[in-house]
């Protein structure tokens, strides 16, 4: 029989750590599962051995992950780091993978506070080694201080580009340009929810303040890009961007051997999908995410989703909505009435709604156009793993292979080792464009445990671990 | 290529990069330690044998799988940096000569 564990909680971003701290301090037993070395998540990366010159480069935004950190080593909770989780079911089985040893944990209740990832926009020469996801960039700086050593561009749409822009700009790192992807049209869309925005908070602010430094430090940003290519034979040589617009094709190219790119993040669904949760399309997010109520309850008994991996809500949100999934957990073994839960959640519920009043107005800023979400090109390559390209996806489709599942199986697209992570969106997309169907009609590929490959010595210890 | 911002005075550790011995930071990962070492690209692809390096650093592109100490597919972004650890490329469908 596996261990059981009250409240198992998987992620250690702000999400996950204030549902843990909450939890605890309710008098649940908390035991908190992350991948990585230290706690933080992907907004605060290894802010716990992170040295204070590097912290102070990052930004004031980073160093509050600081008090958050502290604030859950003193709670009480457990925390297990590089432990990753490799299966969630229905039943609250949970397969992980700690010290190169897998096993299964039960849990009576689980919060997945497992994150977003960046969005995967395949575009002509993606996969060529020196072009790197932006947020991955920022992952070398927090964690280790490393960065470009020529310089880079960075492109893409969403405020992380202007952020890591910021960052290396105050870190010395060479930006040679920002080329931004959304349509110059976006603002129109965007400008009515520009109040709203205003009273979330200080985003917009921010915003404008690293687009400030910038232009004062020297970095090139230029709008309304809408081409991207890298070019190089066994790496990234150089970049090519231009603007089609109103029948102009204009082409500029700057040499580099680094291209960061970032089209926002969508939440990490692989295990809610394995879980059975419900995924719904979002249209402002454009992406798929589980359907939870305000307490992050999805369809599945016991299983609760928050933070990113709920909905792109930002890092302010994910910690709300940890502390409401967890009262609700307290509600649940009644350590805590109904009453004093909702009572508890006001707050919560306020700061949260507030907070969110910043999304219509960055998903109508930032909003991708269709020659992002659907690869344009037939050579682009859509499936790094497999290297299926959207010309093949296309011609699947057209042959009869009318649904993403479909089309992974007769083209092997999305079983490669990444598991459909990096093309799912697209093929998606591709799909649904061939057939002229909304997207939201179709869903992204099915999930099958293991997320994670596991060697057959891990597979066999399993076992007998078991029986 | 990248480089660290500043030279470590951290704890460091010895590691083996495709033959060469290189001196690293404790706590970093492997596929930090490579990209700092300019090794280049990583892997190859099995159907093309095309180079790919370090996408997403965060476990879901797989494009930093590699050899670490024989054992072929492990993703260089999740694992820390030992002594003595022996990093090599990744090729194609990995652990055929291993
Ligand atoms: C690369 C990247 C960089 C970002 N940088 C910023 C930034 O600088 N500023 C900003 O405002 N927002 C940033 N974001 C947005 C980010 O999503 C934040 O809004 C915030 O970190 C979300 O908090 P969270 O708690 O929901 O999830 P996260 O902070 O993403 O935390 C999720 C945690 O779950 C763990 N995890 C995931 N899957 C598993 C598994 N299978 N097993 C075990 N552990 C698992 C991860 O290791 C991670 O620590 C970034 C996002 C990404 C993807
Ligand atoms: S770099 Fe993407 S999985 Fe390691």
């Amino acid at each position: 029989m596996p261990k059981t564990y009250q409240l198992v909680v998987i992620g250690a971003g702000p999400g996950g750590l204030c549902a843990a701290i909450t939890a605890a301090s309710l008098g649940l037993d908390v035991v908190v599962l992350d991948e990585q070395p230290s706690p933080g998540g992907q907004i605060y990366r290894g802010i716990s051995q992170t040295p204070d010159d590097r912290s102070a480069l990052l930004g004031a935004d980073y160093q509050r992950g600081a008090d958050l950190v502290a604030a859950f080593k003193a709670s009480g909770a457990q925390y297990w780091p590089q432990t990753t989780v490799w299966s969630l079911n229905s039943r609250r089985e949970i397969g992980i993978l700690r010290q190169g040893r897998a096993s299964i944990i039960q849990a009576e209740r689980v919060i997945v506070a497992s994150g977003a990832m960046e969005r995967p926009v395949p575009f002509l020469g993606w996969t060529l080694p020196g072009v790197m996801n932006a947020g991955a960039a920022q992952i070398l700086l927090k964690t280790a201080g490393v960065v470009p050593a020529q310089g880079t561009v960075i492109a893409g749409t969403g405020p992380l580009p202007l952020l890591v822009a910021w960052q290396y700009l105050r870190a010395g790192v060479k930006v040679k340009a920002v080329l931004e992807l959304s349509p110059g049209t976006n603002l129109w869309r965007a400008a009515p929810y520009l109040p709203g925005a205003l009273v979330a908070g200080d985003y917009i602010s921010r915003g404008l303040k690293y687009t400030l430094d910038l232009n004062k430090g020297g970095v090139p940003i230029y709008y309304g890009v809408s081409r991207l290519q890298a070019r190089g034979n066994d790496r990234i040589e150089a970049v090519e961007y231009g603007w089609d617009i109103l029948g102009s094709d204009r082409r500029e190219t700057i040499i580099t051997d680094s291209l960061l790119v970032h089209f926002g993040v969508i939440p990490r669904t692989n295990l809610t999908k394995a879980a059975g949760c419900q995924h719904i399309w979002d249209r402002g997010q454009q992406c798929w995410r589980p359907q939870v109520d305000r307490w992050g309850n999805t369809n599945v008994p016991g299983i609760a989703v928050i933070g990113d991996n709920a909905g792109i809500g930002g890092a302010r949100s994910a910690e709300h909505s940890g502390r409401l999934a967890a009262l609700e957990a307290a509600r649940s073994w009644h350590l805590i009435s109904t009453q004093q839960r909702d009572r508890q959640a006001h707050n919560d519920l306020k700061w949260l709604r507030k907070d969110l009043r910043v999304r219509p107005f960055l998903e109508a800023l930032y909003r991708l156009p269709d020659s992002l979400l659907v690869p344009p090109d037939d050579e682009i390559l859509v499936c790094r793993c497999e290297e299926i390209s959207a010309g093949q996806i296309r011609q699947a489709v057209r042959e009869e292979h009318g649904d993403p599942n479909q089309v992974k199986f007769y083209l092997r697209c999305g079983m490669g080792p990444c598991q459909g992570r990096q093309c799912a969106p697209a093929v998606a997309q591709i799909v649904a464009a061939e057939n002229k169907r909304p997207v939201a009609d179709y869903t992204t590929f099915r999930v099958r445990p293991p997320i994670r490959t596991l060697t057959i010595a891990q597979l066999a210890n399993l076992e007998s671990s078991e029986s | 290529m990248f480089k660290r911002l500043r030279e470590f005075n951290e704890q460091t550790v010895t590691v083996n990069i495709e033959g060469e011995d290189v001196r690293v930071p404790l706590g970093e990962t492997v596929a930090a330690a490579v990209l700092v070492h300019n090794l280049g690209y990583t892997r190859t692809t099995p159907i093309s044998g095309a180079p790919r390096a370090p996408l997403c650093m965060m476990g879901v592109c797989f494009e930093c799988l590699m050899e670490i100490d024989g054992l072929p597919n492990t993703q260089a972004c999740q694992v820390q940096v030992a002594e003595g650890m022996k990093i090599r490329r990744q090729q194609g469908v990995g652990g055929s000569d291993a």
